[in-house]
Parts: structure tokens; C-alpha cells; sequence
């Protein structure tokens, strides 16, 4: 068994900001991460990046960040993933099919986001895949789609990877924007009139300029998207039209990944504004288990910047709690941190109420649309058992199966949760969520058995 | 399909996927590899036989599952190519070898 003070899951923007400023700070600090180098999905692979890269500036703004955690004396152990945890602040990571036991003071899961599923006819025949997926590729392999690409949904990350892929000589045949037309309006009142956030406003007004000016079409207030063909994906239809295509891309925004917080059952929240369930946090990302904190964009939606502010809001607070430093120095150093993240927020309420998913995103109207893509159980299969009596997520289970293929629930969660929501007519709040168990990745019996358990 | 983009690192890294010998860049995952290999599907689900891909590509869906130098059922996105590397697609559930 190995026991450090400060375990950190994930070595996005958040785990990496907080791991670094923990061992600065004199904690015996260990950050777990899934991928074989620092970064998380949002700087994935930074370290290989050159200049002029088609991924652009910001991306390689992750670079000092991964540079930062490689020179500190952070016990950081890539390629390693969580499969358990315990509350007291017992973890079981798994690398290279071996388990190995944490005994942590304290935890912070720095998990980050998922993207929002997007649960059209025909998202399950190959060659649809997400957004995020198709950035990975191009970081992770240099590999662009061929053929006819159309990008179909809404947000930040949409116009971003366009940009990338027309930089990548893979530019898209059309953009289908889903932005339902009175989300404008919506957003106008929150226009943020500040400086602080006309800058990244004026940045991403500058993207879907360069992404129009490379001759991309876009259509707007596009509704009723679907893939069809047979064995993959020939056409891509919506109200009003067609189009030949090899790929679709498909993105309605990010959500935080709150698999292991849901297994650990700490206090979540239905959020209103950015429609996705988010831990409760306090100003520091204390849960509402004593010894696990939460940071970055796996407690709630702000983006890369404040997932590193929030991070280190969260190892002052470690510092604290296991007695490195005292209140006052960790009030003093928070502040120009809290300042920083202030700043930063001042373009997220704009962009939450622009980019809100129409409610057949949430929970599609067709009956025949899969909701559960592992153990294809369709929309209609989950109103039917609510019919029958299904009163919530878990009980559902027990009806369809849906929610326990190998994804564990990770895709169908908030859709199943809105649909079950519109056919019993509660709120998605009083509907409730799966309750994930271990192992939360797939592991061998060997490594289940190297499990050094608090019973043995 | 899906191809290198102009002036992309070297592909070094040979990977055998379906008997098809392909090559991806270090660091490329063995999902990626799949799609780089020219095959629209990876699996065939357990319970309809449909033919699904990689689909999210960081972990989430499953839906990259396949058989990697002889150990089935793993999430071929999240595990990095090597030199060498066997990668055959998922039929249905997996099977597990009874031979000790």
C-alpha cells in the first residue's frame, strides 16, 4: 500500500495546477492519470505540439503547464487508471494490469468534462463520431477525416475544431448550426460589456469569421438531424434538407464528468443553466464527503483558465487542511486567484445561454432514437417502462438494461434522466441519476485480486 | 475514412490491425490506428450485431472495444499503439480463452 497526503485524479488544467502548487507547497502529492502524458483532453498531447501547429495558440499555451508539472516533484504516475475509490480516501489504480492501493489524506478529483450526448436517428452508425473525438485524432495522430465532412450542433468547440480542421487542410463541406433561434435573444442580456469578457468574446467571433471566410457554408436553426445509411453513415437529413456525407461531427457542448463523484454518492445538483448535474462544492471545491474536493471543469463548466484557477484554489485548501499553511496565508494567496477567476467568468453566462441545448437535444421526441448506444435501448423503451412504473434511473435498469452496458451509464445518463423527466412530468432535479459502481473502467480478475482492501 | 494531415509527424509506429499492417505516429491511440487502417467499423455489438466505431475517443463510450494482442473487450482508445501491435476487431460479446 502506498500512502501519500494528496491524491489527484486527472492531469487536465486542474489536476496539474493544483499537483503543482500542493508540492510547492511541502505536500506529498501523487497525480493519476489515464493518458500516457500531461494534459487532459484540452491540451492532449501538448508536449509533442510544434509551432504552428493546426491546433493554434491556445492550445499550445498547455505547454508550460505540462513543462511545470514534469520539473516539480509531483509523484506523477501516467498511464494509470482509477478503478475504485473508497470515501475514507482509499484509491485502487490500475497500470499495466497491475492494482495499486492509495492510502490519500485527502483526494481532489480533477475528472473534467464529457461531452453532452447528442442522441440523434442513426448517431450510432460509424462514421458519426463527436467533435471532441475528431480534435483527438488530429492531436493524438495527426489524422484528419477524408472525404465529406459535416460538422452539426452548437458551441465553442464546434467553431474551434472547424478552424483546426480547415487549417489541417480537412476543412468541413457545411457547418449545421442547431442554435435554436430564440437562444439569441436569450444571450443578448447577458452580453458581457465588461473587458474582460469582449476579449475572448471578440476571439471567438474571430474563429467563426475565419471558418466563414475559408468558404465553409453555414446553415442556421438547423432541428430534426439524422444519420441514415446502412452499415455506416451515407446522408446526413434535416427539416428542410440533405447532404452526401462520409463523416458527421457532432457537438451540443461539454458536461462535467461526475462518474466516480456519482459512485461515491456525494450531494449533486441538477444545474439549471448549464443542464447537466455538478457535484455541490464550497469557494475551495469541498464535496460533501470531508476528505474529497472537486476542481476544474468536472464541477462545473468554465473552461480550461478556471479549471487551473480552481485547481489551485483547491490545493491552497489541502495545504491547509493537512497544516503546511495557515488560514491567513492560504485567504492571502487565494485572492488574486478568486480576482483571475472572476475575470474569466465574465463571457460564461452569455455563452451558457447562446449555446443552451434545444430540449430534443435533452430528450428526443422520435421513439425510435437509441438512447442507451450499448445496450440499444431506445427512447421510446424508456417511456414505456416509465409507463409501466419506472420511477426513476435505477429502477429503469431493472426494466430495459439500459445503463448497464460497458459504459456504465457514462452516455445515456442525462438523457435518460430528461426523458424519464418529460414522461412522468417531474423536473430532471427530483428524477435523479444512476448510481455508478466498481470498477469504474474494465480491469482483469489479476488486478481485482492485487487489491489491498481495509477488510484483509 | 480518414487520412495524415499535410506536414504531420512521421507515422513510426507499425501496427498490425486485421492482418493490415499500418503505421500511426507515437502517442497515437490504438483506435486511432484502427481508423487510420481504413476500417469504418471496430465492433459488432453483443446485442443487435450492429457495427459501431470508435465514437468519443477519450474513454467514455465503449464503443472502441476491441481485441488487443489477444485480450478482448478493451477500450482501444485508451490504449496507446506499439510496435507490433495485434488489433482485431470485437465480434459480439468477448471470449475468454478456457486454456489456464
Amino acid at each position: 500500500m502506498t500512502r501519500v497526503e494528496f491524491a489527484i485524479v486527472g492531469a487536465g488544467p486542474a489536476g496539474i495546477a493544483a499537483a503543482t502548487l500542493a508540492a510547492e507547497l511541502g505536500l506529498d502529492t501523487m497525480l493519476v492519470d489515464e493518458q500516457g502524458s500531461p494534459g487532459g483532453q484540452i491540451y492532449r498531447a501538448v508536449e509533442r505540439a510544434r509551432p504552428g501547429s493546426p491546433l493554434g495558440p491556445d492550445y499550445l499555451a498547455g505547454a508550460p503547464l505540462a513543462a511545470a508539472l514534469r520539473a516539480s516533484r509531483v509523484e506523477y504516475r501516467p498511464g494509470t487508471g482509477l478503478w475504485h475509490v473508497e470515501p475514507e480516501g482509499r484509491l485502487y489504480v490500475a497500470a499495466a494490469g497491475r492494482t495499486e492501493t492509495i492510502l490519500a489524506r485527502r483526494i481532489l478529483l480533477a475528472t473534467g468534462a464529457i461531452e453532452r450526448p447528442v442522441p440523434i436517428a442513426g448517431w450510432t452508425l460509424p462514421g458519426v463520431i463527436t467533435v471532441g473525438a475528431a480534435q483527438i485524432l488530429l492531436k493524438t495522430a495527426d489524422l484528419v477525416p477524408e472525404g465529406r465532412m459535416v460538422l452539426a450542433g452548437q458551441g465553442p468547440l464546434l467553431y474551434l475544431v472547424a478552424q483546426q480542421l480547415v487549417r489541417a487542410g480537412a476543412p468541413p463541406a457545411v457547418i449545421l448550426e442547431t442554435t435554436p433561434p430564440a437562444n439569441y435573444r436569450q444571450a443578448l442580456g447577458a452580453l458581457p460589456l465588461r473587458s474582460a469578457g469582449v476579449r475572448p468574446l471578440l476571439k471567438g467571433l474571430l474563429t467563426i469569421l475565419a471558418v466563414r471566410s475559408a468558404g465553409v457554408p453555414v446553415r442556421r436553426g438547423v432541428c430534426g438531424l439524422h444519420a441514415i445509411g446502412g452499415e455506416s453513415l451515407e446522408r446526413v437529413v434535416w427539416d428542410g434538407g440533405e447532404i452526401a456525407a462520409d463523416h458527421l461531427l457532432l457537438h451540443e457542448g461539454v458536461i462535467p464528468n461526475v462518474q466516480v463523484g456519482l459512485a461515491l454518492q456525494l450531494r449533486h445538483d441538477w444545474d439549471e443553466h448549464q443542464l447537466c448535474w455538478r457535484p455541490a462544492l464550497d469557494p475551495w471545491g469541498q464535496t460533501s464527503l470531508p476528505c474529497i474536493a472537486v476542481a476544474g471543469d468536472a464541477g462545473s463548466i468554465a473552461g480550461a483558465d478556471a479549471a487551473r484557477l480552481s485547481g489551485q484554489l483547491a490545493a491552497l485548501d489541502a495545504a491547509m487542511l493537512l497544516g503546511h499553511i495557515d488560514q491567513r496565508e492560504r485567504d492571502r494567496r487565494a485572492q488574486p486567484i478568486r480576482a483571475a477567476l472572476g475575470r474569466d467568468r465574465a463571457l460564461r453566462h452569455f455563452l451558457d445561454r447562446l449555446y443552451r441545448p434545444a430540449r430534443s437535444v435533452l430528450a428526443p421526441d422520435d421513439d425510435e432514437i437509441v438512447v442507451c448506444r450499448c445496450e440499444e435501448v431506445s427512447a421510446g423503451h424508456v417511456r414505456r417502462a416509465a409507463r409501466l412504473g419506472a420511477t426513476g434511473p435505477n429502477q429503469l435498469k431493472a426494466f430495459t438494461r439500459c445503463g448497464m452496458g460497458p459504459c456504465q451509464g457514462r452516455v445515456c445518463g442525462p438523457v435518460v434522466a430528461a426523458v424519464l423527466a418529460d414522461a412522468l412530468d417531474k423536473p430532471i432535479a427530483e428524477i435523479g441519476t444512476w448510481r455508478p459502481r466498481a470498477p469504474f473502467k474494465p480491469v482483469t480478475v489479476g488486478a481485482l485480486a492485487d487489491a489491498e482492501t481495509a477488510d484483509w | 475514412m480518414f487520412r495524415p494531415r499535410p506536414d504531420a509527424m512521421p507515422a513510426t509506429v507499425p501496427v498490425i490491425v486485421e492482418g493490415r499492417l499500418v503505421h500511426v505516429p507515437p502517442g497515437a491511440s490504438a483506435a486511432a490506428a484502427v481508423l487510420a487502417a481504413g476500417f469504418r467499423g471496430i465492433r459488432e455489438t453483443p446485442v443487435s450485431g450492429s457495427k459501431r466505431a470508435p465514437y468519443c475517443m477519450m474513454g467514455v463510450c465503449f464503443d472502441c472495444l476491441a481485441e488487443i494482442d489477444g485480450v478482448p473487450g478493451r477500450q482501444s482508445c485508451m490504449v496507446e499503439a506499439q510496435a507490433g501491435m495485434r488489433i482485431r476487431r470485437q465480434i459480439g460479446a468477448r471470449h475468454i480463452d478456457p486454456t489456464p
